[in-house]
């Protein structure tokens, strides 16, 4: 009984996501999430409630969004519950936005994918070429592998694990 | 069970055992300055309140990399970084934080045996002042010691772009479990350090291409791999990674020789050594 609850939660919280995707970009979205003071430009906030699943990774550990709603709504059910598609904000890098959709089955990460990335011109497109698609595998991975932070030579992939962050947030795993 | 924070972490052979679930209260902060991402993890019982707790502690903590990166961002026309190399601003009359960080790059010039250069050539081969290798180091070991002593019983993680600072105030937690990514392919960890206090720093050219200069030749290093550098100082780790990193072949020698570090690096044929300095 519970479990269905829970799976309409993360369905209507999915849509919902999708939704506020397109019509509000970045900071809006954010603010909605309980962004706390300050944040103009802050990416987004996580955490973990005791006991929850261990969420994320790659440098972008937390789960449930702190928001009121979250915590009464789907934001417990970390024991095997969510699904659904996630878009995370937008997140400036020094070579351009970056947003990342994440598809989450059962509380895990199953795919994460780059929708927006920078691709202005050579530089960043040799960037590209490599550098996002690589991260995409090393996301899961990290999320299975229960790692609190990421050491490496990053700068874009950062940017993009920001953006997961987000995401990953607002899937409140 | 408790490590002592004083030895140097060792290296685990991977992802491997289940941590038991967090109980303390956990969030973390993303933001981007200094051009680069910059993520903080906070454990606690504060963890999660506002102004009083946590987030007001995190805010400081931000707006202190923001001074940062208006007195030292060489993008920055009006930093005085800028105003020093234009000649508009003397050493004197330089922000403490600027004189402080000059003497540091002093020292790391000095502690490195010249692998560590805050003098490099430009595009247009003129060297000039560019302490930024060693100013992200400082600034977020600074903050994270600053936000530490903010709150009082809580760990503290912070993430600067791949480097990373840890202050652990608690007893009762597990250890920061830190991923070290493989530079060939992301979609690996190479290993993993649990860590409690100090820093991770790795250099490498993997991310963003080439932009590690030799500071002897004035060339871009040309290799690939990287090195890990773990040690009880974000700042001095950070140095040493690039430092060993611009010394090519000679990586592992160098870091045999840095007390109380431990180093990991991937050579640029993909195998990897462990080395612990002393």
């Amino acid at each position: 009984m519970r479990r269905i609850a829970i799976a309409v939660m993360g369905t209507i919280s999915g849509l919902v996501l999708l939704f506020s995707y397109h019509t509000s970009l970045g900071p809006e979205t954010h603010a909605a999430s309980g962004g706390g003071p300050g944040g103009g430009n802050r990416l987004g906030d996580g955490a973990t409630p005791a006991g929850a699943t261990p969420s994320g990774g790659a440098g972008a550990t937390g789960g449930a969004s702190p928001s009121p709603s979250a915590g009464a709504g789907a934001g417990q059910p970390a024991q095997g519950g969510t699904s659904g598609t996630f878009v995370g904000d937008e997140v400036p890098t020094r070579w351009g936005p970056v947003k990342v959709q994440i598809v989450v089955q059962n509380g895990r990460i199953v795919q994460a994918q780059a929708i927006e990335y920078p691709n202005e011109n050579h530089h960043d497109e040799e960037i590209n070429s490599w550098a996002l698609p690589q991260l995409q595998d090393a996301t899961v991975q990290a999320n299975s592998a229960q790692i609190d932070s990421v050491g490496g030579a990053t700068v874009t992939s950062g940017g993009y694990i920001a953006s997961l962050q987000s995401a990953v947030d607002k899937a409140h795993l | 069970m408790t490590p002592d924070p004083a030895v140097v972490p060792r290296l685990a052979g991977g992802p491997g055992e289940v941590l038991p679930a967090p109980e303390q209260p956990r969030r973390a902060w993303v933001e981007q300055v200094m051009g680069m991402p910059v993520s903080v993890h906070v454990r606690g019982p504060l963890a999660r309140d506002g102004d009083t707790g946590a987030a007001g502690a995190v805010d400081l903590l931000y707006a202190e990399l923001r001074r940062v990166d208006a007195i030292f961002s060489t993008y920055r026309a009006d930093s005085e970084i800028c105003r020093l190399r234009r000649g508009e601003l003397s050493e004197a009359d330089a922000d403490p934080w600027v004189r402080e960080v000059l003497a540091l790059c002093a020292e790391a010039h000095e502690r490195t045996g010249g692998w560590f250069d805050a003098h490099l050539p430009g595009p247009d081969g003129v060297r000039r002042l560019d302490p930024t290798g060693l100013v992200k180091g400082w600034a977020i070991e600074r903050v994270t010691r600053a936000l530490t002593a903010r709150l009082p019983d809580h760990d503290v993680l912070v993430n600067a772009g791949g480097d990373l600072a840890v202050r652990c105030r608690r007893t009762d937690t597990p250890d920061w479990r830190v991923g070290i990514e493989d530079p060939a392919d992301r979609t690996r960890l190479l290993a993993t350090v649990p860590m409690r206090t100090g820093g991770s720093a790795t250099s490498g050219t993997a991310a963003r291409g080439t932009h590690i200069l030799d500071p002897r030749s004035g060339r871009p290093v040309e290799r690939g791999g990287s090195v890990t550098v773990v040690g009880p100082d974000l700042m001095w780790a950070d140095v040493h990674a690039t430092a060993a990193f611009a010394s090519g072949a000679g990586a592992e020698e160098y870091l045999a020789h840095v007390a109380g570090h431990l180093g990991f690096v991937v050579r640029p044929d993909g195998s990897t050594a462990t080395v612990t300095g002393g």
